[in-house]
This record gives structure tokens, C-alpha cells and sequence, in this order.
């Protein structure tokens, strides 16, 4: 079995990094909502955990894509703009593009777990 | 065919090539006299469109004038306080569902063909019909004004005053079931042009070459499948609570104000995004041309439009910041809502970027660019002070916000679009627009959008809440309001001056170029006196083909490529792969016909019906649409082509026909189904949130048991196998027993529907008892309802079958069937997972 996988040529690895960021801010959404509706014993310690634990998660998926895209860039040996008529500019292009969103998801995953280092309850 | 032989009589001796040129002329020629109306043609439909959006906008516009003029001064008594109500919210209703959302329609209707290099959309009737639809649905919920009906409690219609018929009056009713009719376009709008940018370019267009304005129609269309289903949701919810009393938003039966709250701005904010990111695509055509030079950092705007799309989709609840939601969840939203000023930032350094880098032309359309831009990051700088909590409670429901949104709506959309006028009017008449009236036009606006809008960040900060009809004087509000109404005026008056420019007659002024911007993309290959899009369909090499490929616009003209000639008398197309834009297929598209308006008209019916409980009516022109649309589909798709394949010129041939996944309307039925399943996922969404608020949701009430929906879901789940089989024996050539399994397939689903339908039925569940037999009804209404509609599929393949129609190579009509099965057996084993075993697991 292979660990990695090898390159494939299709429009969708584009949102793979996006994709992931939307339902890691979804399960931390239901997570902190499930639990302030519903609490039982257990302490908010609970969504303080089961968040780290999605964002760990979330951002290791990323830069995973994210090493899948600079491998489709070629390690980065080719400068944009990549707009020659050929399918190996069109195939860069798509890694860089990737890439860069894999970027952005990152960032955008550490902002949604932020709220952590700020709010220890419910309170509403 | 005789206007062809006289034409030719008359040119003594045409050559071959002039005889391919009319007859292509002949099959592409907009029909003329009340005929015209029946065109389906993407130029008609897309000026049609656009022409009525800007209609609705001056309505608009003049509404918002009669807003302005009765808060000028303090104590004012133009308006009733209840006309006033119906004034701001018919106002905010047209703008944005009217105005903003459908002007893009149809600019990406108009323009996309020709900028991908296409002859025509994939489904023009589709698009017509989504045309008619907005039309009938706009002039009906703007009607209602003139009849002191019009909705009255907000663009966003909260319960509970949205839901109080003492209240709201029929006004709601009128909002809901209208805007639901014009959602319906929305969304054929969006398989539309997805279907359209992923499948239709033209030969060589590598999504690395794609322009930029596709990449963003791209991303909105996605985002309309996502973001338009959970407010239909909502939107059904709302008025069964309306008229049958089922009590999904009313708290003494255990319902939610806040669940429509969620389900509207999980439409909501997406759409500010919706109505934004087009008008910047506009801006990623405009600002390379006047820079003389091509966008610096493509990649990044794709970053930024796919990121802007996903991003979007995490604020929501940045509307709801005052209504008490726990303090952690506020504050992901919070996150979100500032993540997402990276995506929407990258983009205007792009464009700083491409224009330090070029040599810029102050032309009219960069006026309006810049000066919208400039207007837009101070409506965004207020977006980040508004995303944070604290800041938002101070200035919630007060002028300050009122601010924020026109300033990000006008500067982000209405500025950049009519850059877009000025840019793109060449394509509609071969004229230009007047550059003096112009820049008369944009100061006016700018200066008069300035002065109105700024001082209600003050008013704002000063108290004064939003939708009050009148206020007292002496509070500090006086002044700030005075001149918020002289700008509001002024900056009608550079509306009316772009108007004029627009509508006044230009038959004497001379023909302009053809590419009068000296721009390198597509579009501006194309003459508006044609109606063919291109004279032939070109190969493309470069992401501005006309700066880079030489005598490009002279070979297209020529007909030096693709589909040069219309041998067989119809219109056709090339479809071609995704990711390459390899040709695949010859597409042939519809032609000019009534049946799209009489389908509008039909459901316009349904929904207007509705609205009056007209349950008989109703149901008839239900009976009819369905009658129109089936006869539109027999009559109209799923064609046998004379031949199996097509020269389609340069030593190219191509099939005719395709099904699966290899053909466009495989495409359509799945981007509709993942709208439709978004609707559902609404709904199922609903049900857990019920979940939530209530210690036992079920508040004793009973439940549909445990029996009655495991059985339907057995049966639906055999159902769909059967349609699997319908399919495998029908492409193995055993018709007879394709037939059988259809039949079978069909009998399934009416067992499956009567099993379904027995397990609250039984339980004598009473849904406008409490909220937990409503969502449960509402759930299981929703699974049958796509159950007949799968089951009339059944049946409609079989009398393809049996009329020949659909044999074994042309069995298009059965995978898409079969894929609407697939969307149909996830309906039915999570809605009847959900309310069988749920209840249970608790």
C-alpha cells in the first residue's frame, strides 16, 4: 500500500484544502453548540480538547495537500505565471493554485481555533 | 430556406463560402415580429435579463428615494409608518434578489459564450426559462406595492413578526413564495453556467488559460447551489407555519425564531459574496486592458475566488452576533469573518499590481473601477470592525451597519458593474457610450453615494436604529439625515445621466470597432449584428488570444475553424474536456421556442396560487407545468442524431450523441441534485437543531416508530437498485428486461412512498401539535415528493423505450435517471434513518 499518493489529474484536488478547512470549522461549530446545549458532566475542557484535537488534525490534512500541490508544482522549479498552451503548464498551474489555497486554509483553520486561547465557557 | 435562395440569386455567383456564412446566419437568425420573444438565444436572453434587473434596480432606486425623503427631516409625515415599512423592505428585497443577484445572470448569460469561445450555452431554454421565471416573479412582488400588499417586515423577514398574519398581512406570503419562484431561476442560472464554463470553451482553453471571469462565475454558480437550497428550505418551512399552522417557528409549541435566522443567513452572507465576486470578475477583465498588459498573478485571483467562495460560507452567524448564541460559537464566526478579508484583500493588490506594472488608461470603466474599489475597502475596513463581537452589540441594527452594507454592496457591486456597461456596451450595438456623460455620471454618483452613506456611520454611532419610520428632532440626528437625503439624490442623479447614456438613440454615430479597448480576450471577437457568437470556433493558445495569437480575429472571421458551417441546419456547439478543453462532442442546442414562457407562466401560476390559497388553482397550473415540462423534454432532448458522427472542420470528427457522464445533461442533473440535497441537508439540519434546544425534543409527542420507516427505506433502497438494473440490462441490450426492471422500479417506489408515508401517519403525529411531528411531516413530505418525481422519470424512460426513443446507444434519458436515483436513495435512508432510529437512540 502505498503511503502517498501518486498524482492525479482532476479539477477537485483544487478545493481538497478548503474542503478541509469547511469541516473542520463545522465540527468545531457543532461541537462548542452540541455541548453548550447540552452539557452533561463532563467540563468545557472536553471542547477545549475535541478542538485541538480537530485543528491538530485539520492542519496535518493540510499540509499533507499542501505537500501534494508543491510535488504537482514541481518543488516549486517553475515560476508563474504558467500560461503556455500545454498540458504541463496547465498541470503547474493547478499545483501552485492548490498550494496557495493550502496556504490560505491554513491560516484561516488557526483562526477558527483562536477563540480558545480566549474563552473558556458557554457564557453566553 | 427561400431567404437563403434569393439571397443567393441576388450575389450571382456566391462562392462556397458565402453560401456556408448565410446558411450559418440563417440557422443562428433571431426571430423577428412577437416572435422575437420566443428566441432562446444567450444574446436575447442575456440582454433581456439585464434589462430587466435594471428596470428593478430603478424601482428600487426610486423606493429608496421615498425612504430618503421621508427621514430628510425630523417628524415627517410623507409616508405612513406602514408604507414606509413596505417601502424599505421592498426596497432591500429588490435590490438583492432582483437586482444584484440576476444583473450577474444574465451578464454571465451574455457574455460567457463568446468570451469561452462557444457558440451558445449548453441549455438555452433553460436560461430562458429562467428569464421568464425572474420576470413573472419580479413584477409580481413588486406588483404588490400598488395594492398596499407589499411585504413589510424586512428584507429578511424574522419571525415572529414575519410569521404573525395580523401583522405582516399577505406581504410575506407575497416574499416568500415570490422570491422562491425567482431562487428557482438562480439556481438554472447556475447549472447553467457551470455546465457552460466546465464543458463549453473552446478547443485548447486549459483552465490555465481560462479568463479570469470565468473562473469567478465558476466559484458563484457553486456557491448559488450551496447558498440559494437552505433558504427554499427555510422559505417552505415559513409558509407551512403560514398557512397550515405548523409551528416550526412559534416557542409555545416547542418551534425557533432563530432556526429561520440560520437558514437565512446561511443564504444571506454567502449572496453578499455572490453579488461581489462577479463584479470584481468584471474588474479582473477591465483592469488588464486599460493597463495594456496581462493580470499579475493569476493564480492568485483564482486563490482569491476559491477562497472568498469557502470562506463565505463560515459567517453566518456574524448576523446573528445580539441574539444570545453561546459566546465560543460567536467567536468561530468572529474568525471566519476576519479570515475572509485575506482572500478579498489578494485581490485588490492584484489589481494595484497589474496597473503599476502596465501602462494605465484612465478610460470611463476605470473611473468606475478604482472609485467602486476605493468606496468597497471602506465598506470592508467597517466589515472588520463589525465581525468583532463587542464592536457589533454597540452598533447592531443602527445606520452604522446601514452604512457598512451599501458601502461594501454599491462600492463592491454596482460601481465595478457599471464599469462593466461602459466596458462592454461596444458588444451590444457596436457603439460606444459617451465618455463625458461618463465621467459626469460617475462624479455625481461618487460625490452623492459619499454624502449620503458617511454620515449614517455617524447617525449610526449617534443611536439612531435602522427601519424607524420618522424620529424626533433635537437628538443629534437632524442634520446627518438632511444631508444624507441631498446625497441620496445626487447620486440618483448620476443614475439617471448613466441611463440616459445608455437609452438615448446612437443609430447616427458611427459604428465603432470591433475591439475598440484593444483588449485580448475572447469576447471581443464578436459583432453584434451576428447572432452566432463566432464565425467559427477558434483554437486558443493564450490566456488574451488577441493580443498573443496573430490574425486570430481575421481567421475566426473567416471561418478558418471549428463548426464554420451549419450543413444540416442546426445549431450547434463543441463540447469539450475540462481540465484540457480537448473537443469531445458536437453539441447540438434548442432552438427558439414558446414552451420555456408557457412553463414560466405555468409555475408563476403555482406560486401565485399559493399566495392566495387558491388551492384549486393551484393544483391546475401544478397539473400543467408538469404537462408543459414533459412535453418540453420530449419534444426537445435526449434527440437520436441522423448520423453518428460530425466533420466538424480541420479533419475533426465528432460524435453527435453522448450519455453518462460524458454528456452535458448528465452534468446539469447532478450540479441540480447537489443543490437539492443542500435544501434537504437544510431540512435535516432543522431537525437536530430541534434537537438541541429541547431536553426531550420530542416532548412526549409520538413518533413515527420504528417499523413503518425502516420498511420504506428498505423499499426505496430496492427501488433504486431496480433502476440500477434498468439501466445495466438495458446497455446489455435486453430491453424487454430494461422495461420489466423499470416497471418494477416504479411499483417499488409507490410501495416504499405508501410505507414512508404510513409511520407518522399510524402514529397519528399531528404537526401543528408541536414542532417535532411538523419537522418529521415535513421530512418525510419532502422524501415522497421526490419520490413522485422519481417515479414519473420511471415511467417517463419507460414510454421512451416503448416509443423507441431510448435504445441501447441512446440511453441518456436512463443515467440520468439512474443518477437521480442515487441523490434519491441518500434522501430516503437519512430521512428515514433520522426519524426511525433517532428518536429511539435517544
Amino acid at each position: 500500500m502505498r503511503i502517498i499518493p501518486k498524482e492525479v489529474e482532476t479539477l477537485w484536488t483544487l478545493f481538497t484544502a478548503p474542503v478541509i478547512w469547511a469541516g473542520h470549522f463545522l465540527a468545531c461549530y457543532a461541537l462548542a453548540a452540541i455541548w453548550c446545549a447540552k452539557r452533561g458532566d463532563l467540563g468545557f475542557a472536553v471542547v477545549q480538547a475535541g478542538i485541538v484535537a480537530m485543528t491538530l488534525a485539520a492542519l496535518a490534512m493540510i499540509v499533507l495537500s499542501g505537500w501534494l500541490a508543491w510535488r504537482q508544482w514541481g518543488f516549486g522549479t517553475n515560476d508563474p505565471p504558467h500560461d503556455d498552451p500545454t498540458a504541463t503548464d496547465r498541470n503547474l498551474f493547478q499545483g501552485f493554485a492548490t498550494l496557495l489555497l493550502c496556504g490560505l486554509s491554513f491560516v484561516a483553520v488557526l483562526y477558527v481555533a483562536l477563540p480558545l486561547l480566549f474563552i473558556d465557557g458557554c457564557s453566553s | 430556406m427561400t431567404t437563403l435562395k434569393a439571397r443567393i440569386k441576388r450575389n450571382a455567383l456566391p462562392s462556397a463560402e458565402k453560401i456556408e456564412e448565410e446558411q450559418l446566419r440563417l440557422v443562428w437568425k433571431t426571430p423577428i415580429g412577437w416572435r422575437y420573444w420566443t428566441s432562446v438565444n444567450n444574446t436575447q436572453v442575456g440582454l433581456w435579463y439585464g434589462g430587466a434587473a435594471f428596470a428593478f434596480m430603478l424601482f428600487g432606486g426610486v423606493l429608496a428615494l421615498l425612504v430618503r425623503t421621508q427621514l430628510a427631516v425630523p417628524g415627517n409625515n410623507f409616508l405612513s409608518a406602514d408604507f414606509y415599512n413596505q417601502a424599505f423592505t421592498l426596497h432591500g428585497t429588490v435590490m438583492m434578489f432582483l437586482f444584484a443577484v440576476p444583473i450577474f445572470e444574465a451578464v454571465a448569460i451574455f457574455l460567457l459564450p463568446p468570451m469561452l469561445g462557444a457558440r451558445e450555452l449548453p441549455f438555452p431554454r433553460l436560461g430562458a426559462f429562467g428569464f421568464w421565471s425572474f420576470l413573472i416573479g419580479g413584477v409580481f412582488v413588486c406588483g404588490s406595492i400598488f395594492f398596499d400588499a407589499a411585504p413589510s417586515s424586512g428584507w429578511f423577514m424574522y419571525p415572529p413578526l414575519a410569521t404573525d398574519k395580523a401583522y405582516s398581512g399577505i406581504g410575506a406570503d407575497i416574499w416568500l413564495l415570490g422570491l422562491s419562484f425567482i431562487e428557482v431561476a438562480s439556481i438554472a442560472a447556475a447549472v447553467e453556467l457551470i455546465v457552460g464554463i466546465m464543458k463549453c470553451r473552446a478547443p485548447g482553453m486549459r483552465i490555465n488559460l481560462m479568463p479570469l471571469f470565468a473562473w469567478y462565475l465558476l466559484i458563484v454558480a457553486g456557491m448559488i447551489l450551496f447558498a440559494f437550497p437552505p433558504l427554499i428550505a427555510g422559505d417552505i418551512l415559513f409558509e407551512m407555519q403560514r398557512m397550515f399552522d405548523w409551528p416550526f417557528f412559534d416557542p409555545t409549541r416547542g418551534g425557533d425564531p432563530l432556526l429561520w435566522q440560520h437558514l437565512f443567513w446561511i443564504f444571506g452572507h454567502p449572496e453578499v459574496y455572490i453579488i461581489f465576486l462577479p463584479a470584481i470578475a468584471l474588474m479582473a477583465m477591465i483592469v488588464p486592458t486599460f493597463s495594456q498588459r496581462p493580470i499579475v498573478g493569476y493564480s492568485w485571483i483564482v486563490l482569491a475566488a476559491v477562497g472568498t467562495g469557502f470562506l463565505s460560507f463560515g459567517l453566518w452567524v456574524h448576523h446573528m452576533f445580539a441574539t444570545g448564541l453561546p459566546q465560543i460559537s460567536l467567536a468561530f464566526f468572529s474568525a471566519a469573518s476576519e479570515a475572509v478579508a485575506i482572500p478579498t484583500g489578494v485581490q485588490i493588490f492584484v489589481f494595484i499590481a497589474t496597473m503599476l506594472a502596465g501602462r494605465v488608461i484612465f478610460s470611463v470603466p476605470m473611473l468606475f473601477g478604482a472609485g467602486g474599489l476605493a468606496i468597497f475597502v471602506i465598506g470592508g475596513l467597517t466589515g472588520v470592525m463589525v465581525a468583532l463581537v463587542p464592536f457589533d452589540w454597540q452598533a447592531h441594527d443602527t445606520y452604522f451597519i446601514v452604512a457598512h452594507l451599501h458601502y461594501v454592496l454599491i462600492g463592491g457591486m454596482l460601481f465595478p458593474l457599471v464599469a462593466g456597461v461602459y466596458y462592454y456596451y461596444p458588444l451590444i450595438n457596436a457603439r460606444m457610450l459617451s465618455p463625458r456623460l461618463g465621467r459626469t455620471a460617475f462624479w455625481l454618483m461618487f460625490a452623492g453615494f459619499n454624502v449620503a452613506f458617511f454620515p449614517m456611520h455617524l447617525s449610526g454611532l449617534r443611536g439612531m436604529p435602522r427601519r424607524v419610520f420618522t424620529y424626533p428632532e433635537g437628538i443629534g440626528w437632524d442634520w446627518l439625515n438632511l444631508i444624507s437625503t441631498i446625497g441620496a439624490y445626487v447620486f440618483a442623479a448620476g443614475v439617471l445621466v448613466v441611463v440616459f447614456d445608455v437609452v438615448r438613440p446612437k443609430h447616427r454615430e458611427p459604428r465603432s470597432e470591433q475591439n475598440p479597448w484593444k483588449a485580448g480576450t475572447l469576447e471581443w471577437l464578436n459583432e453584434p449584428e451576428e447572432n452566432w457568437g463566432v464565425r467559427s470556433i477558434p483554437i486558443i493558445e493564450s490566456r488574451y488570444p488577441l493580443w498573443d495569437q496573430a490574425d486570430l480575429m481575421q481567421k475566426v472571421n473567416e471561418g478558418a475553424y471549428y463548426l464554420r458551417s451549419a450543413k444540416e441546419n442546426r445549431r450547434e456547439t463543441l463540447i469539450t474536456s475540462v481540465l484540457d478543453a480537448h473537443p469531445l462532442q458536437c453539441q447540438r442546442v434548442a432552438t427558439s421556442t414558446t414552451i420555456t414562457i408557457i412553463s414560466a407562466a405555468l409555475l408563476g401560476g403555482v406560486f401565485v396560487a399559493l399566495t392566495f390559497e387558491l388551492w384549486i388553482l393551484a393544483l391546475l397550473s401544478g397539473i400543467g407545468t408538469l404537462s408543459a415540462v414533459l412535453w418540453w423534454l420530449w419534444t426537445g432532448t435526449g434527440e437520436t442524431p441522423e448520423k453518428k458522427t460530425k466533420d466538424v472542420g480541420l479533419g475533426l470528427r465528432l460524435p453527435l450523441y453522448a450519455s453518462g457522464p460524458d454528456s452535458v445533461g448528465w452534468w446539469a442533473m447532478f450540479i441540480t441534485m447537489v443543490g437539492d440535497g443542500t435544501a434537504f441537508a437544510s431540512l435535516i439540519f432543522g431537525y437536530f437543531f430541534y434537537w438541541t434546544i429541547h431536553p426531550d425534543f420530542t416532548l412526549g409527542q409520538p413518533g413515527p416508530g420504528m417499523r413503518w420507516p425502516m420498511i420504506a427505506l428498505s423499499l426505496f433502497v430496492a427501488a433504486w437498485a431496480a433502476m440500477l438494473g434498468a439501466r445495466r440490462l438495458n446497455a446489455s441490450g435486453w430491453i424487454d428486461g430494461a422495461r420489466l426492471a423499470l416497471v418494477a422500479a416504479f411499483l417499488l417506489t409507490l410501495a416504499a412512498s405508501a410505507a414512508g408515508f404510513a409511520g407518522p401517519w399510524q402514529h397519528d403525529m399531528q404537526p401543528t401539535a408541536h414542532v417535532y411531528p411538523a419537522i418529521v411531516w415535513i421530512l418525510v413530505i419532502w422524501a415522497l415528493a421526490h419520490a413522485a418525481v422519481g417515479s414519473v422519470m420511471q415511467l417517463y424512460c419507460l414510454a421512451r423505450s416503448l416509443a423507441g426513443r431510448l435504445t441501447r446507444e441512446h440511453d441518456m434519458e436512463l443515467h440520468n435517471v439512474a443518477l437521480y436515483w442515487h441523490f434519491m436513495a441518500i434522501t430516503a435512508v437519512i430521512t428515514f434513518a433520522v426519524i426511525g432510529l433517532f428518536p429511539e437512540a435517544m
